[in-house]
């Protein structure tokens, strides 16, 4: 056990699972000699050689479709894109490939790989250094999503996602590399693929959230106990597969359901939670499922009171929590 | 690699089989395929019309190259990375004639796809085929991919992979062709040029003559053939394959072959190809310009060519029965394998 920051839990993983399976490939801009433009691959390259620490042309439908011929000729890559704003151009390869891989040849080929993204807002990034990009790949049958929010399970989730059969789409927040810390165990962590977690429990409404949204859906709850509202909130972890379980469970206690993420509004993830929570959980409900979500603009603009408008925070998922209570 | 060394190499009048070191057995088996390849294409058209087989794509006038470039191979060690048109290329690396026809009829044990893909989408674990999309020239990656790994790994496997001349615009081909030279992957770019993208021509794809010329650009060889000169082919592959080996890294290989059908069982090329264009095509159809060379090298005589075309009839008319007597897919299948399953067959899906 030591106190770990996000980043260092991340690299903790990559380099614990590098030095067990030779099999696992780093790959990506700039992962190597510099140690990646957030510091995360920082020492693999030194640690494991160029040969297994790649830095790659500045190329993202290459890195994604040269990791899937290395995952069907025995490696087990971890490519990273650098932002998640640059993951467009492996879109293609992502969704047409590395996810049907398994489904299109009958299960004679599967197509491990774990992904790494670094993703969201409130990190002065803009347009194109601030996205959220998990409603379109969780769309997508094939893929596994996650999202960790503790240093602890960003390492575990990463050591599963590197040891799972299957694509695993890693979303790591740039904000909470440096942010937060936390204690995490030294060596394996288990927190296996596809299970929600409450982190704090409450009885008179559930939050939703995942990565940097954990964090200000927590500063909410502190917020709503001074009203005397007492909110349980509710790491997903995992986007897909889904763990429907212990969402209905905590609606199933609370008969509210609030779902927050810095994503747009339109389409996005919370629109299949909500949906979720209404077809399958409705006679609990007193309250329609309700969204906190990045507004319906392109995506983050930069001036910090601009940026601050866009991104979702304690004050305004307090805000329509109590208005969720008083419903 | 100067913009010389990368110009195109013309067929030599003076290479015959004797000097280039290739044998009687090998040309004649080569000649094999070639008809094997149109035997099972013919068929498949043949499944096509009677109302057996909804779509069919063709590999019909790129035998000769296909056939030529699998023979430079280890065809049990290397990869083979194909594309739609690979029906001769897949059959030299392993796959028989009655798994080309469950693919083509979409049968619960079609090796490739259990009936999922359309016809035409080859792949099988067991052959070293990697299973193949829609999207052009994302398999130039794989590739890389695939050849990286044996780099890595120190298993000495080369890959060929092939795509159209069309698909060479795709941003994947020169992506593919930049990392495969930056780290001497042992990868064959196979460029089997049609003249044609569906229907549009070479002129509006690009404004070189030729797709090898742009070996240059990324420090590799590049050389176009006469793809129906099979032995042409195959000592070009030959070389590739070697250089790959030795670690030296990628060949760009276009291969100049006809397109002598439409693009597929949905097209109608009258509509954009004049009568004429379509007869000279046919004037370079690999079967005959193979079969003449190999007579003119006294090679193939008329009891050789009997036989060959005996076994051919008999491997597709095996094949087809195979098949035709294979149970159709149920639908309840249809849900597997979108993630790993724990009790699925062993040796299959990792
Ligand atoms: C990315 C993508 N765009 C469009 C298509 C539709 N399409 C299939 S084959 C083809 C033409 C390919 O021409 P070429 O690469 O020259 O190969 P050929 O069919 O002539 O052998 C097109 C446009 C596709 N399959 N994938
Ligand atoms: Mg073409």
């Amino acid at each position: 056990m030591a106190d770990k920051r996000y980043l260092d839990a991340i690299h903790d993983a990559l380099h614990e699972e590098m030095a067990r399976d030779e099999r696992v490939v780093v790959l990506g801009e700039d992962v190597g000699r510099k140690g990646g433009v957030f510091g995360v691959t920082d020492g693999l390259f030194e640690a494991f050689g160029e040969d297994r620490v790649v830095d790659t042309p500045l190329a993202e439908s290459m890195i994604i479709g040269v990791s899937v011929g290395m995952a069907a000729n025995g490696l087990i890559p971890v490519p990273e894109i650098q932002f998640a704003d640059f993951i467009h151009p492996a879109f293609d390869q992502i969704v047409s490939e590395v996810a049907r891989m398994r489904y299109r040849s009958n299960n004679d080929y599967g197509c491990p790989m774990t992904i790494r993204v670094p993703y969201g807002g409130g990190v002065h990034g803009a347009l194109y250094h601030s996205q959220s990009i998990e409603a379109f790949y969780a769309h997508v049958p094939g893929l596994k999503v996650v999202a960790p929010y503790s240093p602890a399970d960003a390492k575990g989730l990463l050591k599963a996602a590197i040891r799972d059969h299957d694509p695993v789409l890693y979303l790591e927040h740039k904000k909470l590399y440096r942010m937060i810390h936390d204690q995490v165990p030294d060596g394996d962590v288990d927190v296996p693929v596809g299970h929600a977690a409450v982190r704090r429990p409450g009885r008179d409404l559930s939050i939703f959230a995942y990565g940097l949204m954990m964090h200000e859906a927590l500063g909410a709850a502190d917020l709503l106990a001074r009203d005397g509202i007492e909110a349980e909130v509710v790491d997903l972890r995992t986007l897909r597969p889904l763990d429907t379980a212990t969402i209905l469970d905590s609606v199933a206690r609370t008969s509210r359901a609030l779902i927050v993420h810095e994503d747009n509004r339109f389409g996005g993830f919370g629109a299949e939670v909500a949906a979720t929570i209404a077809e399958e959980g409705f006679r609990h409900l007193d309250a329609p499922p309700t969204r906190v979500c990045g507004p319906d603009v392109p995506a983050v603009p930069f001036a910090p009171p601009l940026e601050q408008w866009f991104m979702p925070n304690a004050e305004k998922i307090a805000a329509a929590a109590r208005t969720l209570v008083a419903y | 690699m100067s913009a010389r060394e990368a110009k195109a190499v013309k067929s030599p009048v003076e290479r015959t089989p004797q000097t280039l070191g290739v044998h009687d057995r090998e040309l004649l088996e080569m000649y094999y395929y070639v008809r094997l390849a149109r035997a099972v294409d013919e068929r498949m058209w043949a499944l096509q019309r009677s109302g057996q087989a909804a779509f069919v794509i063709s590999g019909q006038g790129h035998e000769g190259a296909q056939v030529g470039t699998v023979f430079a191979l280890d065809r049990d060690k290397d990869w083979l990375v194909p594309f739609y048109r690979s029906v001769a290329a897949v059959l030299v690396k392993g796959m028989p004639p009655a798994e080309i026809f469950l693919i083509q009829l979409s049968k619960a044990t079609d090796p490739s796809s259990g009936g999922r893909q359309m016809p035409g989408h080859y792949g099988h674990s067991g052959h070293k085929i990697l299973s193949t999309s829609s999207p052009v020239t994302t398999q130039l990656l794989h590739a890389d991919g695939i050849a990286y790994a044996a780099k890595l790994r120190g298993t000495g496997e080369v890959c060929v992979t092939e795509v159209g001349e069309g698909a060479t615009s795709e941003g994947d081909f020169h992506e593919a062709l930049n990392f495969a030279a930056i780290h001497r992957l042992g990868v064959i770019f196979l460029v089997e040029n049609n003249g044609y993208a569906i229907s549009v021509p070479l002129s509006k794809q690009m404004a070189v003559p030729n797709v090898s010329a742009r070996a240059v650009g990324y420090g590799i060889p590049g050389v176009t053939v006469d793809g129906s000169h099979v032995l042409d082919v195959y000592v070009a592959a030959r070389e590739a394959v070697a250089r790959a080996r030795r670690g030296d890294g990628p060949t760009l290989l276009e291969v100049n072959v006809p397109r002598l059908t439409a693009h597929s069982s949905d097209d109608r090329q009258e509509k954009y190809r004049s009568a004429d264009e379509i007869r000279h095509t046919k004037e370079h159809d690999p079967v005959h310009v193979f079969a003449g060379e190999l007579r003119a090298w006294g090679v193939l005589t008329d009891a050789r060519e009997q036989e060959i075309a005996e076994r051919v009839r008999r491997a597709v008319d095996e094949g087809t029965e195979i098949a035709e007597a294979a149970p159709a897919v149920d639908p309840a299948t249809a849900t597997r394998y979108v993630y790993y399953e724990h009790n699925a067959p062993p040796g299959r899906g990792r």
